[in-house]
Protein backbone atom coordinates (compact mmCIF):
# COMPACT_ATOMS: atom_id res chain seq x y z
CA UNK A 1 0.00 0.00 0.00
CA UNK A 2 1.51 3.44 -0.69
CA UNK A 3 1.45 5.64 2.03
CA UNK A 4 0.85 8.65 -0.59
CA UNK A 5 -0.74 8.59 -3.77
CA UNK A 6 -0.98 11.62 -6.04
CA UNK A 7 -2.63 10.72 -9.78
CA UNK A 8 -3.06 13.50 -11.79
CA UNK A 9 -3.59 16.17 -9.78
CA UNK A 10 -4.94 19.50 -10.45
CA UNK A 11 -5.62 22.35 -8.62
CA UNK A 12 -7.20 25.81 -9.66
CA UNK A 13 -8.15 28.89 -8.23
CA UNK A 14 -10.67 31.45 -9.88
CA UNK A 15 -9.03 34.34 -10.82
CA UNK A 16 -11.78 36.58 -9.28
CA UNK A 17 -10.97 35.35 -5.97
CA UNK A 18 -9.97 38.65 -4.02
CA UNK A 19 -13.60 40.19 -5.28
CA UNK A 20 -16.50 39.59 -3.14
CA UNK A 21 -19.24 42.20 -4.47
CA UNK A 22 -22.65 41.14 -4.46
CA UNK A 23 -22.74 42.24 -7.85
CA UNK A 24 -19.50 40.20 -9.29
CA UNK A 25 -20.83 37.32 -7.46
CA UNK A 26 -24.39 37.75 -8.96
CA UNK A 27 -22.25 38.00 -12.51
CA UNK A 28 -20.60 34.79 -11.70
CA UNK A 29 -23.98 32.71 -11.31
CA UNK A 30 -25.41 33.49 -14.87
CA UNK A 31 -21.73 33.20 -16.58
CA UNK A 32 -19.99 30.16 -17.23
CA UNK A 33 -18.05 29.23 -14.45
CA UNK A 34 -14.84 29.95 -14.38
CA UNK A 35 -14.06 30.75 -17.73
CA UNK A 36 -10.21 31.71 -16.78
CA UNK A 37 -9.26 29.16 -13.56
CA UNK A 38 -5.68 29.70 -12.56
CA UNK A 39 -3.79 26.50 -13.01
CA UNK A 40 -1.60 26.00 -9.13
CA UNK A 41 -0.73 22.73 -10.05
CA UNK A 42 -1.46 21.12 -13.46
CA UNK A 43 -1.71 17.18 -13.64
CA UNK A 44 0.82 16.29 -11.18
CA UNK A 45 1.21 12.37 -10.37
CA UNK A 46 3.66 10.53 -8.03
CA UNK A 47 3.64 7.93 -5.48
CA UNK A 48 5.54 7.26 -2.13
CA UNK A 49 5.78 4.38 -0.34
CA UNK A 50 5.97 3.50 3.51
CA UNK A 51 9.57 4.88 4.39
CA UNK A 52 10.33 7.16 1.53
CA UNK A 53 11.01 10.27 1.08
CA UNK A 54 10.34 13.58 -1.56
CA UNK A 55 11.52 16.62 -1.77
CA UNK A 56 9.87 19.47 -3.22
CA UNK A 57 11.43 22.22 -4.95
CA UNK A 58 10.81 25.32 -6.89
CA UNK A 59 10.80 29.03 -7.36
CA UNK A 60 8.32 30.77 -5.80
CA UNK A 61 4.81 30.73 -6.91
CA UNK A 62 5.52 27.66 -8.64
CA UNK A 63 2.46 25.29 -6.53
CA UNK A 64 4.86 23.71 -3.70
CA UNK A 65 2.99 24.70 -0.91
CA UNK A 66 -0.46 24.27 -2.51
CA UNK A 67 0.79 20.83 -3.70
CA UNK A 68 1.84 19.91 0.45
CA UNK A 69 -1.54 21.54 1.16
CA UNK A 70 -2.99 18.59 -0.60
CA UNK A 71 -0.83 16.07 0.61
CA UNK A 72 -2.22 17.54 4.08
CA UNK A 73 -5.43 16.85 2.98
CA UNK A 74 -6.59 20.52 3.78
CA UNK A 75 -6.82 21.58 0.25
CA UNK A 76 -9.53 19.81 -1.96
CA UNK A 77 -8.09 19.13 -5.83
CA UNK A 78 -10.11 20.26 -8.34
CA UNK A 79 -9.11 16.79 -11.04
CA UNK A 80 -7.69 13.87 -9.94
CA UNK A 81 -6.94 11.83 -6.49
CA UNK A 82 -5.11 12.60 -3.73
CA UNK A 83 -4.79 9.72 -1.09
CA UNK A 84 -2.73 9.77 1.72
CA UNK A 85 -2.72 7.01 4.09
CA UNK A 86 -1.56 7.06 8.03
CA UNK A 87 -1.37 9.81 10.07
CA UNK A 88 -0.52 12.78 8.93
CA UNK A 89 1.05 16.03 10.39
CA UNK A 90 1.24 18.93 8.50
CA UNK A 91 3.78 21.56 9.26
CA UNK A 92 2.98 23.96 7.34
CA UNK A 93 3.86 27.02 9.50
CA UNK A 94 5.31 26.38 12.87
CA UNK A 95 3.61 27.62 16.04
CA UNK A 96 -0.13 27.01 14.62
CA UNK A 97 -2.31 29.02 16.61
CA UNK A 98 0.76 30.84 18.95
CA UNK A 99 -0.44 33.50 20.60
CA UNK A 100 2.08 36.14 22.38
CA UNK A 101 0.25 36.75 25.78
CA UNK A 102 -0.11 32.99 26.77
CA UNK A 103 2.87 31.36 28.41
CA UNK A 104 4.91 28.75 26.46
CA UNK A 105 3.01 25.99 28.21
CA UNK A 106 0.11 27.36 27.67
CA UNK A 107 0.69 27.35 23.74
CA UNK A 108 2.46 23.66 23.67
CA UNK A 109 -1.60 22.83 24.81
CA UNK A 110 -3.07 25.05 22.41
CA UNK A 111 -0.66 24.26 19.39
CA UNK A 112 -0.83 20.35 20.29
CA UNK A 113 -4.24 20.01 20.19
CA UNK A 114 -4.39 21.90 16.98
CA UNK A 115 -2.12 19.38 15.36
CA UNK A 116 -3.85 16.69 16.19
CA UNK A 117 -2.59 15.30 19.58
CA UNK A 118 -4.97 13.93 22.24
CA UNK A 119 -4.81 15.65 25.69
CA UNK A 120 -3.47 12.25 26.84
CA UNK A 121 -0.85 12.27 24.60
CA UNK A 122 -0.14 16.08 25.17
CA UNK A 123 0.59 15.35 28.53
CA UNK A 124 2.54 12.15 28.14
CA UNK A 125 4.58 14.06 25.72
CA UNK A 126 5.09 17.41 27.58
CA UNK A 127 8.13 16.52 29.47
CA UNK A 128 10.05 15.60 26.27
CA UNK A 129 8.89 18.69 24.48
CA UNK A 130 9.91 21.52 27.29
CA UNK A 131 13.51 19.48 27.18
CA UNK A 132 13.67 18.74 23.53
CA UNK A 133 12.83 23.31 23.37
CA UNK A 134 15.69 24.12 25.61
CA UNK A 135 13.98 26.92 27.28
CA UNK A 136 14.15 26.27 31.15
CA UNK A 137 12.21 28.19 33.38
CA UNK A 138 10.91 30.26 30.27
CA UNK A 139 8.40 27.94 29.58
CA UNK A 140 5.51 29.42 32.34
CA UNK A 141 6.34 33.29 30.46
CA UNK A 142 4.13 34.90 28.11
CA UNK A 143 5.98 34.13 24.46
CA UNK A 144 5.92 37.80 23.80
CA UNK A 145 9.06 37.84 26.34
CA UNK A 146 11.02 34.95 23.74
CA UNK A 147 13.28 36.04 20.87
CA UNK A 148 11.98 34.65 17.81
CA UNK A 149 14.68 31.72 18.22
CA UNK A 150 13.30 30.54 21.30
CA UNK A 151 9.53 30.44 19.68
CA UNK A 152 10.69 28.98 17.07
CA UNK A 153 12.62 26.03 19.25
CA UNK A 154 9.38 25.79 20.88
CA UNK A 155 7.19 25.35 18.29
CA UNK A 156 9.40 22.70 16.75
CA UNK A 157 9.37 20.65 19.70
CA UNK A 158 5.92 20.06 19.75
CA UNK A 159 6.05 19.34 15.70
CA UNK A 160 8.44 16.89 16.22
CA UNK A 161 6.44 14.81 18.91
CA UNK A 162 3.52 14.14 16.49
CA UNK A 163 4.56 11.06 16.19
CA UNK A 164 2.98 10.84 12.50
CA UNK A 165 3.22 8.18 9.88
CA UNK A 166 3.73 10.67 6.81
CA UNK A 167 5.17 14.33 8.10
CA UNK A 168 4.84 17.16 5.74
CA UNK A 169 6.87 19.96 6.47
CA UNK A 170 7.07 23.29 4.22
CA UNK A 171 10.13 25.25 4.74
CA UNK A 172 10.72 25.37 8.61
CA UNK A 173 13.80 22.92 8.83
CA UNK A 174 16.14 25.97 9.65
CA UNK A 175 14.77 26.79 12.62
CA UNK A 176 17.40 28.02 15.79
CA UNK A 177 21.28 28.00 16.30
CA UNK A 178 23.36 25.08 14.31
CA UNK A 179 23.52 23.17 17.45
CA UNK A 180 19.20 23.20 17.47
CA UNK A 181 19.51 22.23 13.69
CA UNK A 182 21.65 19.08 14.16
CA UNK A 183 19.59 17.23 16.41
CA UNK A 184 16.06 18.78 14.70
CA UNK A 185 17.66 16.62 11.61
CA UNK A 186 18.96 14.01 14.49
CA UNK A 187 15.48 13.78 14.66
CA UNK A 188 14.52 13.28 11.37
CA UNK A 189 16.37 10.65 10.51
CA UNK A 190 15.47 8.47 13.80
CA UNK A 191 11.71 8.92 12.04
CA UNK A 192 13.11 7.79 8.72
CA UNK A 193 15.15 4.87 10.22
CA UNK A 194 11.41 4.03 11.78
CA UNK A 195 10.23 3.72 7.67
CA UNK A 196 7.86 7.08 8.34
CA UNK A 197 6.89 8.94 5.02
CA UNK A 198 8.30 11.96 4.80
CA UNK A 199 7.21 15.36 2.58
CA UNK A 200 8.85 18.14 2.25
CA UNK A 201 9.79 21.85 0.52
CA UNK A 202 12.93 23.02 1.12
CA UNK A 203 15.57 25.81 -0.59
CA UNK A 204 18.65 24.28 1.05
CA UNK A 205 20.10 21.54 -0.81
CA UNK A 206 21.88 20.48 2.26
CA UNK A 207 18.67 19.43 3.55
CA UNK A 208 17.72 18.16 0.74
CA UNK A 209 20.09 16.09 -0.28
CA UNK A 210 20.28 15.06 4.02
CA UNK A 211 16.74 13.83 4.45
CA UNK A 212 15.34 12.97 0.62
CA UNK A 213 15.36 9.86 -1.83
CA UNK A 214 14.19 11.39 -4.28
CA UNK A 215 12.67 14.99 -5.22
CA UNK A 216 10.17 16.83 -7.49
CA UNK A 217 10.63 20.14 -9.90
CA UNK A 218 7.67 22.10 -10.06
CA UNK A 219 7.37 25.04 -12.20
CA UNK A 220 4.25 26.91 -13.09
CA UNK A 221 2.35 24.24 -11.59
CA UNK A 222 3.60 21.46 -13.56
CA UNK A 223 6.19 18.70 -12.82
CA UNK A 224 9.47 19.35 -14.06
CA UNK A 225 11.31 16.77 -13.37
CA UNK A 226 11.11 13.97 -11.21
CA UNK A 227 14.28 12.12 -9.93
CA UNK A 228 17.11 11.60 -7.18
CA UNK A 229 17.90 15.10 -5.37
CA UNK A 230 21.01 16.00 -6.79
CA UNK A 231 20.19 15.44 -10.63
CA UNK A 232 16.52 17.44 -9.98
CA UNK A 233 18.78 20.13 -7.95
CA UNK A 234 20.86 20.45 -10.88
CA UNK A 235 18.22 21.03 -13.22
CA UNK A 236 16.25 23.22 -11.41
CA UNK A 237 19.27 25.39 -10.32
CA UNK A 238 21.24 24.85 -14.26
CA UNK A 239 17.82 25.28 -15.85
CA UNK A 240 16.68 28.38 -17.67
CA UNK A 241 15.34 31.06 -15.14
CA UNK A 242 11.77 31.24 -14.71
CA UNK A 243 10.43 34.33 -15.38
CA UNK A 244 8.13 35.76 -13.26
CA UNK B 1 -6.88 12.34 9.41
CA UNK B 2 -6.91 14.27 11.75
CA UNK B 3 -6.22 12.57 14.91
CA UNK B 4 -6.93 14.87 17.66
CA UNK B 5 -9.52 15.47 20.55
CA UNK B 6 -12.71 17.98 19.63
CA UNK B 7 -13.04 18.69 23.57
CA UNK B 8 -9.46 19.01 23.89
CA UNK B 9 -9.10 21.68 21.42
CA UNK B 10 -12.61 23.40 22.60
CA UNK B 11 -11.07 23.47 25.84
CA UNK B 12 -8.02 24.86 24.76
CA UNK B 13 -9.66 27.44 22.15
CA UNK B 14 -11.76 29.19 25.24
CA UNK B 15 -9.25 28.86 27.72
CA UNK B 16 -6.99 30.99 25.06
CA UNK B 17 -9.89 33.31 24.40
CA UNK B 18 -10.75 34.12 28.30
CA UNK B 19 -6.60 34.21 28.86
CA UNK B 20 -6.06 36.44 25.97
CA UNK B 21 -9.27 38.99 27.06
CA UNK B 22 -8.01 39.40 30.96
CA UNK B 23 -4.66 38.52 31.18
CA UNK B 24 -3.43 42.04 30.44
CA UNK B 25 -6.23 44.08 32.49
CA UNK B 26 -5.78 45.14 35.59
CA UNK B 27 -9.89 44.58 36.40
CA UNK B 28 -9.49 40.96 35.24
CA UNK B 29 -12.93 39.12 34.93
CA UNK B 30 -14.77 42.01 36.61
CA UNK B 31 -15.46 43.45 33.20
CA UNK B 32 -17.32 40.95 32.24
CA UNK B 33 -19.98 42.53 34.85
CA UNK B 34 -19.42 46.29 33.94
CA UNK B 35 -21.32 45.71 30.75
CA UNK B 36 -24.47 44.55 32.12
CA UNK B 37 -24.37 46.60 35.45
CA UNK B 38 -24.23 49.92 32.91
CA UNK B 39 -26.60 48.82 31.39
CA UNK B 40 -28.70 47.84 33.99
CA UNK B 41 -28.28 51.39 35.57
CA UNK B 42 -28.70 53.00 32.74
CA UNK B 43 -32.11 51.47 32.00
CA UNK B 44 -33.32 51.44 35.77
CA UNK B 45 -32.79 55.21 35.79
CA UNK B 46 -34.53 55.93 32.17
CA UNK B 47 -37.55 54.19 33.46
CA UNK B 48 -37.89 54.48 36.96
CA UNK B 49 -36.57 58.23 37.59
CA UNK B 50 -37.61 59.73 34.06
CA UNK B 51 -40.72 57.38 33.06
CA UNK B 52 -41.73 55.70 36.11
CA UNK B 53 -43.66 52.69 35.96
CA UNK B 54 -45.13 50.28 38.21
CA UNK B 55 -42.93 47.35 38.01
CA UNK B 56 -41.23 46.16 41.50
CA UNK B 57 -37.98 44.34 40.87
CA UNK B 58 -37.18 46.09 38.06
CA UNK B 59 -33.18 45.88 38.18
CA UNK B 60 -33.94 41.72 38.30
CA UNK B 61 -36.69 42.31 35.33
CA UNK B 62 -33.76 44.02 33.63
CA UNK B 63 -31.18 41.46 34.01
CA UNK B 64 -33.30 38.53 33.10
CA UNK B 65 -33.43 40.05 29.77
CA UNK B 66 -30.12 41.34 29.58
CA UNK B 67 -27.78 38.68 30.15
CA UNK B 68 -29.19 36.76 27.55
CA UNK B 69 -29.67 39.05 25.18
CA UNK B 70 -26.28 40.20 25.41
CA UNK B 71 -24.64 36.62 25.05
CA UNK B 72 -26.77 36.41 22.44
CA UNK B 73 -25.52 39.84 20.30
CA UNK B 74 -21.78 39.52 21.50
CA UNK B 75 -21.70 35.50 20.31
CA UNK B 76 -23.47 36.25 16.91
CA UNK B 77 -21.30 39.37 16.06
CA UNK B 78 -18.23 37.48 17.07
CA UNK B 79 -19.25 33.76 15.81
CA UNK B 80 -19.53 35.17 12.42
CA UNK B 81 -16.29 36.51 11.71
CA UNK B 82 -14.80 32.93 13.64
CA UNK B 83 -13.19 31.65 10.19
CA UNK B 84 -12.28 34.53 8.40
CA UNK B 85 -10.28 35.47 11.81
CA UNK B 86 -9.10 32.57 11.67
CA UNK B 87 -7.74 32.12 7.94
CA UNK B 88 -4.27 31.53 9.01
CA UNK B 89 -5.14 28.34 11.26
CA UNK B 90 -7.80 27.32 8.37
CA UNK B 91 -4.97 27.15 5.27
CA UNK B 92 -2.39 25.72 7.45
CA UNK B 93 -4.04 23.27 10.27
CA UNK B 94 -6.30 20.35 9.07
CA UNK B 95 -8.46 20.64 12.36
CA UNK B 96 -12.19 20.38 12.33
CA UNK B 97 -13.48 24.01 10.99
CA UNK B 98 -16.57 23.62 12.91
CA UNK B 99 -14.51 23.97 16.12
CA UNK B 100 -13.85 27.69 15.53
CA UNK B 101 -17.04 28.90 15.60
CA UNK B 102 -18.31 26.59 18.23
CA UNK B 103 -15.34 27.89 20.61
CA UNK B 104 -16.20 31.58 20.04
CA UNK B 105 -19.99 30.82 21.38
CA UNK B 106 -18.55 28.75 24.22
CA UNK B 107 -15.74 31.30 25.47
CA UNK B 108 -18.92 34.16 25.52
CA UNK B 109 -20.92 31.42 27.17
CA UNK B 110 -17.94 32.11 30.30
CA UNK B 111 -19.12 35.46 31.24
CA UNK B 112 -23.51 34.23 31.30
CA UNK B 113 -21.77 32.03 34.29
CA UNK B 114 -20.32 35.55 35.80
CA UNK B 115 -22.86 37.32 35.23
CA UNK B 116 -25.70 34.87 36.73
CA UNK B 117 -23.70 35.53 39.73
CA UNK B 118 -24.61 38.89 39.29
CA UNK B 119 -27.83 38.18 39.14
CA UNK B 120 -27.91 36.00 42.15
CA UNK B 121 -26.82 38.72 44.11
CA UNK B 122 -28.99 41.76 43.00
CA UNK B 123 -32.21 39.59 43.28
CA UNK B 124 -30.77 38.55 46.82
CA UNK B 125 -30.19 42.54 47.62
CA UNK B 126 -34.05 43.31 45.73
CA UNK B 127 -35.70 40.80 47.90
CA UNK B 128 -36.46 38.52 45.05
CA UNK B 129 -36.25 35.06 46.49
CA UNK B 130 -34.24 32.09 44.69
CA UNK B 131 -36.11 29.18 44.61
CA UNK B 132 -36.02 25.57 43.28
CA UNK B 133 -36.69 26.62 39.91
CA UNK B 134 -33.35 28.27 39.15
CA UNK B 135 -32.56 24.72 38.09
CA UNK B 136 -34.20 25.97 35.14
CA UNK B 137 -31.68 28.07 33.86
CA UNK B 138 -29.07 26.00 32.82
CA UNK B 139 -32.17 24.56 30.53
CA UNK B 140 -33.20 27.63 29.12
CA UNK B 141 -29.36 29.08 28.68
CA UNK B 142 -28.04 25.70 27.15
CA UNK B 143 -31.45 25.96 24.40
CA UNK B 144 -29.75 29.58 24.04
CA UNK B 145 -26.09 28.11 23.50
CA UNK B 146 -27.41 25.38 20.99
CA UNK B 147 -29.67 28.31 18.74
CA UNK B 148 -26.75 30.69 18.48
CA UNK B 149 -24.50 27.82 17.68
CA UNK B 150 -26.40 26.79 14.97
CA UNK B 151 -26.79 30.51 13.60
CA UNK B 152 -23.26 31.09 14.30
CA UNK B 153 -22.36 27.79 12.26
CA UNK B 154 -24.54 29.26 9.71
CA UNK B 155 -23.31 32.85 9.37
CA UNK B 156 -19.72 32.23 9.73
CA UNK B 157 -19.71 30.19 6.60
CA UNK B 158 -21.56 32.59 4.79
CA UNK B 159 -19.40 34.92 6.21
CA UNK B 160 -16.26 33.75 4.11
CA UNK B 161 -17.83 34.04 0.56
CA UNK B 162 -19.88 37.32 1.78
CA UNK B 163 -17.99 39.62 3.76
CA UNK B 164 -20.73 41.76 4.82
CA UNK B 165 -22.74 39.01 6.45
CA UNK B 166 -20.67 40.44 9.25
CA UNK B 167 -22.60 43.81 9.07
CA UNK B 168 -25.98 42.39 8.49
CA UNK B 169 -25.69 40.22 11.68
CA UNK B 170 -24.81 43.48 13.61
CA UNK B 171 -28.00 45.32 12.06
CA UNK B 172 -30.32 42.46 13.13
CA UNK B 173 -28.44 42.75 16.61
CA UNK B 174 -28.90 46.61 16.79
CA UNK B 175 -32.91 46.13 15.97
CA UNK B 176 -32.84 42.58 18.19
CA UNK B 177 -32.64 45.25 20.94
CA UNK B 178 -36.38 46.44 20.43
CA UNK B 179 -37.64 44.06 19.85
CA UNK B 180 -36.62 41.58 23.02
CA UNK B 181 -38.83 42.54 26.07
CA UNK B 182 -35.63 43.94 27.51
CA UNK B 183 -37.57 47.29 29.42
CA UNK B 184 -41.30 46.39 28.53
CA UNK B 185 -43.22 43.12 29.39
CA UNK B 186 -44.55 41.08 27.08
CA UNK B 187 -47.88 41.27 28.18
CA UNK B 188 -47.89 44.82 26.77
CA UNK B 189 -46.89 43.98 23.07
CA UNK B 190 -50.76 44.55 21.10
CA UNK B 191 -52.73 41.68 19.96
CA UNK B 192 -51.78 41.58 16.55
CA UNK B 193 -48.00 41.72 17.05
CA UNK B 194 -48.21 38.99 19.93
CA UNK B 195 -48.21 36.75 17.68
CA UNK B 196 -45.19 37.49 15.18
CA UNK B 197 -43.24 38.13 18.15
CA UNK B 198 -43.34 34.74 19.67
CA UNK B 199 -41.54 33.79 16.96
CA UNK B 200 -38.32 35.24 18.33
CA UNK B 201 -36.55 33.28 19.88
CA UNK B 202 -34.50 35.30 21.92
CA UNK B 203 -37.51 36.93 23.51
CA UNK B 204 -39.04 33.63 24.30
CA UNK B 205 -35.92 32.59 26.17
CA UNK B 206 -36.44 35.98 28.16
CA UNK B 207 -39.28 35.14 29.11
CA UNK B 208 -38.65 32.12 30.19
CA UNK B 209 -36.18 33.73 32.37
CA UNK B 210 -38.59 36.02 33.98
CA UNK B 211 -40.84 32.81 34.52
CA UNK B 212 -38.12 31.51 36.28
CA UNK B 213 -36.67 33.98 38.75
CA UNK B 214 -39.23 36.71 38.82
CA UNK B 215 -42.43 34.14 39.59
CA UNK B 216 -40.45 31.13 40.72
CA UNK B 217 -42.34 28.82 38.56
CA UNK B 218 -41.30 26.41 35.87
CA UNK B 219 -41.21 27.76 32.20
CA UNK B 220 -44.56 26.87 30.68
CA UNK B 221 -44.13 23.56 28.29
CA UNK B 222 -45.73 25.05 25.29
CA UNK B 223 -42.86 27.94 25.43
CA UNK B 224 -40.24 24.82 26.04
CA UNK B 225 -41.27 23.17 23.80
CA UNK B 226 -41.11 25.73 21.24
CA UNK B 227 -37.48 26.84 22.06
CA UNK B 228 -36.68 23.12 22.21
CA UNK B 229 -37.81 22.77 18.49
CA UNK B 230 -36.52 26.48 17.15
CA UNK B 231 -33.26 25.51 18.62
CA UNK B 232 -32.95 22.09 16.81
CA UNK B 233 -33.91 23.41 14.08
CA UNK B 234 -30.77 26.13 13.89
CA UNK B 235 -28.59 23.75 14.58
CA UNK B 236 -29.95 21.21 12.37
CA UNK B 237 -29.24 24.10 9.60
CA UNK B 238 -26.24 25.15 10.70
CA UNK B 239 -24.12 22.13 10.34
CA UNK B 240 -26.05 21.82 7.12
CA UNK B 241 -25.43 24.98 5.60
CA UNK B 242 -21.38 25.19 7.37
CA UNK B 243 -20.61 21.43 6.17
CA UNK B 244 -21.64 22.45 1.92
CA UNK B 245 -19.84 25.32 2.61
CA UNK B 246 -16.43 24.59 4.34
CA UNK B 247 -15.43 22.36 1.38
CA UNK B 248 -14.33 25.59 -0.47
CA UNK B 249 -13.10 27.68 3.15
CA UNK B 250 -9.43 27.39 1.46
CA UNK B 251 -10.09 28.63 -2.52
CA UNK B 252 -12.30 31.51 -0.66
CA UNK B 253 -10.49 32.77 2.07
Amino acid sequence: MNAVSFQHVSKTFPHHAGRMLLRERVKHLFEKRMAQPFYALKNVSFTLRPGESLGIVGSNGAGKSTLLGLAAQIVRPSAGQVIVNGRIAALLELGSGFHPDLTGEENVYLNASLLGLTRAQTRSSYPEIVEFAEIGDFIQEPLRTYSSGMVMRLAFSVAVNLDPDVLIIDEVLGVGDAAFQAKCFDRIRAFRRARKTLVCVSHAKEALSEICDTAIWLDHGEVMMQGSVEQVWQAYTGGPVVSM
Amino acid sequence: MWSGEYLFVLHNLVLKDFRVRYRNMSLGVLWSLLNPLVMMGVLTFVFTKLFPNPRVHFAVFLLCALIPLSFFQVSWSSGTGAIVDNAGLIKKVRVPRELFPVASVLSNFIHVLIQLGLLAIIALISGVHITLSWFWLPVILGLEVVFATGLVLATSSLNVYLRDTRYVVDSFNTILFWLVPVFYDFSAIPKKYADVYQYNPIAALVLAMRQVILLGNPPSAVLMLKTVLVSCLSLTLGVFIFGRLKQEFYDQI
